[in-house]
């Protein structure tokens, strides 16, 4: 029996937690049960059945009203000794490696991040990402209890062969006071809502060095308000201080998964491609045909951003009308 | 007075291609260089920035040969005024190997009267991205600790932890000693002076042994995603490619109207 730990938004599942819930039904005869936090609604109950699950643990209480990842982890170290599961799964998202480092370390055992394959059973051996995606380890988690993370965009969420009806269980576990001792004390405003919309949108402009200054941005701005887009910069361009660092996109900034990503005067560096790899299509505007960000793009201009990004907004202007 | 224990180690430079060494058990650096991850320069600069705050001091520490010995200079350069290196051969050692030398180390150097009442570490190695001795190492130790933080303030004996969560800016406030680990974004890193390189050219770094023989991180082997042919096709040069952009932008359904 697997556990997954889900994650959950206003929607349901969110779509990360969807993905884990798919891939772990990789792994042969595995029933599985999933955890949340909070009650399961009908929407959510419906996705979950959808994925094949056929129990749902909601943790409710007090200690788990604020975050505190060790509570959090107290409670899945309780489900999987009671259900004797043999896996701990959740989304590589920074709730799913920390809580399961915590679950990882509280059971004695090792843990995967990031995973993306399954290449074994028994003992199981997976596949994870390593050096921000550029590189594989292969992994042994020869443990009684695996513990790992899938990475995103590891597989498309899909339904399972044959829907199920979760059996709900409410659990109020008992949680010490050493596991609520790093627990949020409340959320502030974000200064920028940028970086919501920058992993949300449908389109992402990047801009990288070519723009060559902070004064430089006006067309790309332009171009991603034409497109309904938002804005993500190299590593270069905020660690130069022409961009605030929430616009960052790469292995130490926002991972993006638009269906268009259209990165102007960006090499493509290890550390840029490790956050948008998991773009639909990339449209690359580089002066050289040889970078790597448009050798591994999908279409390609060959110019300089200063010329091609204004001659493609007056484009759009004209035929947006 | 608060001292910290900032913890970094030396990788391979993510800015090149990512070779493997003939025996696939790790990265080969030979033509990129090393560097530390951008995590842990933050952590670096909230540690010197704590430890000026407060009277206190930061220490760098590492596992490594001795060529990390550069990234421990680096730390000095930028104002740490004392080093620890855990001499091991890192690609030896899993998350939990260093874990438990850290925790060591720790507790040897509070036994000799030098308690770290804050301990920081990069949110994730940037060549292993195991996420997870931050953890391990506050659960060796007995203490709390917060992951993914960007900026921390110390008042008395409570730290306040900031980082970005999905709702907002989450904020933690824990009591000291705790565990944090740090993500790029918070704090611009310092540059090192002359004179700063000149002295962490002298300073002394203490060496310890580990105390243990490493279990290992289960590693395999390591492969390269197989090379994609490239498929690119290239749309035109220059501003006259304007108008074969915007058709292939309308062909994908994101222009709208």
């Amino acid at each position: 029996m697997i556990v997954v730990l889900v994650e959950t938004e206003e929607s349901g599942a969110s779509v990360v937690s969807q993905e884990a819930l798919t891939f772990v039904r990789t792994i042969p005869g595995a029933e599985v049960h999933a955890v949340v936090v909070g009650a399961a609604d009908a929407t959510l109950r419906a996705q979950l059945a959808e994925q094949g699950v056929t129990a749902i643990h909601c943790l409710v209480g007090d200690s788990f009203t604020a975050y505190a990842a060790a509570a959090w982890a107290a409670a899945l170290v309780e489900v999987v000794s009671t259900a004797s599961a043999t896996a701990v799964v959740a989304a590589g998202t920074p709730r799913g490696n920390e809580i399961l480092a915590h679950v990882a370390t509280r059971l004695d055992v090792a843990m995967a991040a990031n995973v993306i394959a399954v290449d074994a059973v028994d003992p199981l051996v997976v596949s994870r990402q390593v050096v921000g995606g550029s590189a594989l380890e292969e992994m042994r988690l020869g443990d009684t209890v695996a513990v790992f993370t899938v990475a995103g965009h590891a597989v498309d969420p899909a339904p399972a062969p044959s829907p199920t009806q979760p059996e709900v269980v409410q659990a109020e576990p008992a949680v010490s006071a050493d596991d609520l001792r790093a627990r949020v004390v409340r959320t502030e405003e974000r200064e920028s809502a940028d970086t919501g919309s920058l992993t949300s949108a449908r389109v992402v402009v990047g801009a990288g060095r070519g723009v060559g200054g902070a004064d430089g941005f006006d067309d790309l701005v332009e171009l991603t308000e034409l497109l309904g887009g938002a804005l993500g910069v190299s590593r270069v361009v905020t660690s130069l201080g022409w961009r605030p660092h929430h616009e960052q996109v790469g292995q130490t900034g926002s991972r993006v998964a638009p269906d268009v990503y259209i990165p102007c005067g960006i090499s493509g560096a290890i550390q840029h491609w490790a956050g948008c790899q998991s773009a639909k299509t990339i449209l690359a505007i580089n002066t050289d045909a040889e970078a790597p960000m448009v050798t591994k793009a999908h279409y390609a201009v060959v110019g300089d951003l200063h010329e091609v990004v204004p001659a493609i907004n007056a484009e759009l202007r004209k035929r947006l009308g | 007075m608060v001292n910290v224990l900032v913890c970094i180690k030396r990788v391979p430079d993510s800015a090149g291609e990512v070779m493997l060494t003939d025996d696939e058990m790790t990265v080969d650096a030979r033509y990129v260089g090393y560097t530390v991850s951008p995590h842990e320069e933050c952590a670096v600069e909230l540690a010197i920035g704590v430890a000026k705050a407060t009277d206190g001091e930061a220490t760098v520490l590492t596992l490594g040969g001795e060529e990390s010995l550069e990234q421990v200079r680096d730390a000095l350069a930028v104002g740490c005024s004392a080093a620890v290196r855990i001499d091991a051969d890192a690609d030896r050692f899993g998350p939990a190997d260093v874990a438990a030398a850290v925790a060591d180390v720790v507790r040897q150097q509070e036994a000799g009267g030098t308690g770290y009442d804050l301990v920081l570490l990069g949110n994730d190695a940037a060549d292993t991205g195991d996420f997870q001795v931050g953890v391990r190492l506050a659960y060796a130790l007995g203490r709390p600790v917060v992951t993914g933080i960007s900026t921390v303030e110390v008042s008395g004996a409570t730290v306040t932890a900031r980082g970005d969560g999905p709702a907002g800016t989450e904020v933690f406030e824990v009591d000291l000693p705790a565990v944090v680990t740090v993500l790029e974004g918070g704090v611009s890193p310092r540059y090192p002076s002359i004179p700063g390189r000149m002295k962490a050219k002298r300073a002394p770094v203490e060496t310890v042994a580990p105390a243990k023989e490493p279990a290992g991180g289960g590693r395999l082997r390591l492969k390269l995603p197989p090379a994609q042919p490239s498929q690119v096709e290239i749309l035109g040069q220059g501003a006259d490619a304007a108008p074969a952009v915007v058709d292939l932008l309308q062909q994908l359904g994101v222009v709208s109207r």
